[in-house]
């Protein structure tokens, strides 16, 4: 969707809007403001109908997206686009940011998104049709000093130097698996830091056939090519972090040549100030799971919510697009918000677009078989590091749990409580499910969001029912 | 071939294996899922003597309370017997619940209005009193669960208590009359007795034996707060009216507040009971109920956040006991199921009078109420426990939780 086809211009004020209740009810609800969110809302109110989209951020943007304020052109291919687009949704629909969803509700036909705000206000917004848009988080694996400060997820090194601008650190290593990590570090170099390799535990694709400079536009591609050149930063497979060192933060790290199963072959140190680590993606579907929709298992082993070729889930009323129906990038996801917003708005999806869409599935696919997880960083753990960070589990009582007779992740939180804290197992739940030797399995997050308990008895679901 | 043969291993299971164990049989235990899978898993971990009547449940609870004191001795599972704080808010309301502590038996102190807040700091204004009970406890039920099949393997002998999670129990297998062993869905497993432990599936498992049992799920949701820095809630603390719910026979939705913290620093709302059948949907409605009474009765938790929510399935006979003791139908298969809200409470006191009848050992409490077939329409249609089919119930006030 370029925002050159505005043909139909929604004035705002046909979202009726009780000021009084601060609830809204309108044609689609979009929850997520990364690229499928808003290529979806956008096609959607383009065609008529009146939208509301609501993201928990401060800017519209999602993980590829995220800019700091005011940053108009910068480093991060494809930003103009999107920025024109959200602009051009901020005229056509009613833009509800720094709002969290933490639940949908259903009553018939209608449903109604459960917002709050940092102000601990509730919003509600009823809506006939849903746009779960909600992105992916990090899927990080617990290794020795995973808790040391100075240790980053790769997206929140990424969110760090996109959100504010902050270089991460001076000395930065990146590790993990994926294509993604290449933007991480080439960002952080752009940025004035020294990044001292890219450790990528599998043979992948190699850099000459690297995913993101293979996908990317051709400028793109080389700007990704050329800025891994220019800054010197060497790109090592084969290789991981497998331990972080330090006394109150990092300050070194343990790099390993691995074998094909991730078990270590060899180990030299590294001194650094900065870890960022990831390991691929866990898609964020605990709304769409509460509501019913049926998920499906996808190539990386996550579960992810099924959709048709119209991105229409198995609940009435319900789509999705991007992320939480299987990681791809922003392309992919842009695009599938793009059909989701067609989609709804009853208009027919163009072969072309679902030609491209299936392409650049299988492209996602072929990655999570290029970049895959393997057992071996299970030896990389010690009997005391912790699994779970909001509850600090260590690995030890991870297994006794499972010689007391836990059998799967479930079992293991009830009697060793991984995941019972703050982040619901966001963290730490892929690594427990792997422990406990099964996939991942849906999460169950009935309150996506904390909400206070004051909130929570307000809660008016009268407005439910008209 | 093992003297026993135990279906379930939720808490009643676990405490059935474990005095078995100690009083020298073999068991085996098996289990569709993982240990406290089950409700167990899906439930507080309150020990109340404080929120029954006098009658069989409450002599029950009173065995089980010195019970789980004991075995808390072995350790390794939380067990903090904390006190329960039960709070009126009118005067009549206070009378009654005097009047009720009078006629329990158990040891109590009644709280003046002007005493609530040396029990409870932060309980709201204008309530009219309590009754503080200092017999009431708390355990981890999970841990408690697998800590009592760990202690039963590892203390009598190699080899007296097996666990064989991920066995799905399909059938039985008989000589006549006789239940001598259970089909599983990995091959048949034979004992000298089978006990169902299975909780709300009870029904289920007296079916596949070809006799009735009532055993039917009320569901109910707990709202877990994050962790406070500060304990804010010493005790369990309730309202009265969770006294009447819990007796309650109505299928529709009921709520009181029942409010604690826990070692972990959250703070655990409930309880909620209705009859909804299996339905796992998160229901904002109740949530929204829990929170509000939460709130009314401790308004510091009004900023304080919620992180998760849960719900469980108790399960529940039409007179709100639980099912102990012989099959008369079905010789050599025994029933401890059917505990409603106060499986968790209960469940050592049942696994020993269980062991005491195993052993041909006189009961020290009378198991008569708790009889199977003390079900009027149970004498042998186990179509009788499928649905949501309401008998009329004959006992006044039940045991549960609390939570
Ligand atoms: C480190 C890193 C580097 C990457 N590099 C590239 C790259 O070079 N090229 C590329 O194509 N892709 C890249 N990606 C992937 C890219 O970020 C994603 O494919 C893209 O952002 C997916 O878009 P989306 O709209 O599905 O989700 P997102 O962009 O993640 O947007 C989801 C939005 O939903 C919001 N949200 C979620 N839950 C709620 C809730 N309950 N209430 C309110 N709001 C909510 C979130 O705040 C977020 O803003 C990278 C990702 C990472 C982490
Ligand atoms: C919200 C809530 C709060 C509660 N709070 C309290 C409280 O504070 N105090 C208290 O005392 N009680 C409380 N309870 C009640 C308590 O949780 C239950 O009474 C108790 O857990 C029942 O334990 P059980 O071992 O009988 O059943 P379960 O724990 O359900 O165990 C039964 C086991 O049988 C297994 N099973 C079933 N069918 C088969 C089969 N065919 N083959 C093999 N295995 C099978 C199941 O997998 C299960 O593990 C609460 C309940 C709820 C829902």
């Amino acid at each position: 969707m370029s925002p050159t086809d505005d043909r139909v211009g929604v004035p705002n004020d046909r979202i009726p809007h009780d000021r009084v209740r601060d609830d809204y009810t309108c044609d689609l609800a979009v929850v997520g403001g990364g690229p499928a969110g808003v290529a979806g809302a956008l096609t959607a109110a383009l065609r008529g109908l009146s939208v509301v989209l609501v993201d928990s951020g401060a800017r519209l943007g999602g993980q590829y997206f995220r800019h700091p304020p005011g940053a108009a052109r910068g480093g991060t291919p494809g930003l103009d686009r999107f920025l024109r687009q959200a602009r051009a949704l901020g005229e056509r629909a009613e833009v509800l940011l720094g709002h969290q969803v933490w639940t949908v509700t259903r009553d018939g036909d209608r449903l109604t998104v459960h917002c709050r705000t940092p102000d601990g206000r509730t919003v509600a917004i009823r809506c006939r049709d849903l746009l779960i848009a909600t992105g992916a988080h990090d899927r990080p694996l617990p290794f020795p000093g995973w808790d040391l400060p100075g240790v980053l997820t790769a997206g929140g090194a990424q969110a760090l130097l996109k959100g504010n601008g902050v270089v991460a650190g001076g000395r930065v290593v990146v590790a993990g698996t994926g294509p993604f990590l290449l933007p991480v570090a080439t960002g952080l170099a752009g940025a004035g830091a020294e990044v001292l390799g890219v450790f990528e535990a599998n043979g992948g694709l190699g850099l000459a056939r690297h995913p993101v400079l293979a996908a990317g536009k051709a400028g793109e591609a080389a700007g990704y090519g050329l800025a891994m050149a220019r800054h010197r930063v060497p790109y090592r497979t084969h290789q991981a972090v497998i331990a972080a060192h330090g006394e109150r933060e990092l300050e070194a790290v343990t790099v390993a040549r691995l074998d094909a199963d991730w078990n270590v072959l060899a180990t030299r140190e590294l001194a650094c100030d900065t870890l960022a680590v990831g390991y691929g993606f866990v898609p964020q579907i605990e709304l769409g799971v509460e509501l019913g929709c049926e998920t499906r298992q996808d190539a990386d082993g996550m579960p992810v919510l099924a959709v048709d070729d119209r991105q229409r889930t198995t609940a009435r009323g319900v789509w999705a697009a991007g992320e939480p129906v299987g990681v791809g990038g922003r392309y992919l996801a842009e695009l599938e918000g793009r059909i989701a917003g067609l989609a709804v708005a009853g208009v027919p999806v163009p072969g072309v677009l679902a030609r491209r869409r299936r392409r650049l599935r299988a492209f996602g696919e072929a990655l999570h078989h290029a970049y895959p997880v393997k057992p071996g960083w299970q030896g990389w753990l010690r009997d005391d590091t912790l699994v779970c960070r909001c509850e600090e589990v260590p690995v030890a009582r991870v297994r006794a749990a499972l010689e007391l007779g836990a059998t799967d992740a479930r079992s293991v939180k009830l009697l060793a409580r991984p995941g019972m804290g703050w982040c619901q197992g966001r963290i730490c739940g892929y690594a427990v499910a792997c422990l406990a030797g099964e996939s991942p399995r849906p999460p169950r997050r009935p309150i996506a969001q904390p909400i206070s308990l004051g909130a929570l008895a307000e809660l008016d679901l009268d407005f439910d029912t008209p | 071939m093992s003297d026993v043969i135990v279906i379930g291993a939720g808490v009643v299971g676990a405490a059935c294996a474990y005095y078995a164990a100690r009083a020298g049989l073999d068991v085996t235990v098996v289990d569709r899922g993982p240990v406290a899978g089950g409700t167990t898993g899906a439930g507080e971990g309150n020990v109340l003597v404080s929120d029954k009547g006098p009658g069989p449940e409450l002599d029950l609870a009173l065995l089980s309370n010195r019970l789980w004191g004991e075995l808390a001795a072995l350790g390794e599972f939380e067990y903090e017997p904390k006190g329960g704080l039960v709070v009126a808010e009118t005067d009549e309301v206070q009378r009654q619940l005097v009047e009720l502590a009078g006629k329990q038996g158990v040891e109590y102190t009644v709280v003046p209005a002007a005493g609530l807040r040396d029990y409870e700091p932060h309980l709201a204004e204008g309530l009219a009193g309590g009754v503080h009970y200092p017999q009431d406890a708390q355990v981890q039920p999970m841990l408690a669960a697998a800590r009592l099949l760990g202690h039963g393997a590892e203390s009598y002998g190699h080899g007296t208590l097996h666990l064989r999670t991920g066995v799905t129990v399909t059938g039985f297998t008989r000589s006549g009359d006789r239940v001598t062993g259970v089909r599983t869905d990995q091959g048949d497993i034979l004992g000298g007795a089978v006990v169902n432990a299975a909780g709300t599936w009870g029904g289920e498992i007296a079916g596949l034996a070809g006799v009735a049992l009532p055993v039917l799920p009320r569901r109910g949701f707990i709202l877990v707060t994050e962790p406070l820095r500060e304990p804010l809630i010493r005790h369990k603390v309730y309202t009265a009216a969770y006294v009447t719910n819990v007796a309650s026979d109505s299928a529709d939705l009921e709520t009181s507040a029942v409010v604690e913290g826990t070692p972990a620093g959250t703070v655990l709302i409930g309880a909620s009971r209705e009859r909804v059948g299996f339905d796992r949907t998160t229901s904002p409605r109740v949530l929204a109920r829990l929170a509000a009474q939460a709130v009314a009765l401790f308004p510091a938790l009004r900023e304080v956040r919620v992180i998760r929510s849960y719900c469980g399935f108790r399960p529940y006979c039409p007179d709100h006991l639980p099912v102990i003791g012989p099959d008369p139908h079905a010789p050599g298969l025994y029933h401890a199921c059917g505990h409603e809200g106060a499986g968790i409470g209960l469940a050592p006191a049942t696994g020993l009078l269980l062991s005491q009848l195993l052993t041909g050992a006189r009961p020290e409490l009378d198991l008569h109420p708790f009889r199977p077939d003390r079900f009027a329409n149970s004498s042998g249609s186990p179509t009788a426990t499928r649905g949501e089919t309401e008998t009329s119930a004959g006992s006044s006030r039940a045991s549960e939780e609390s939570a």
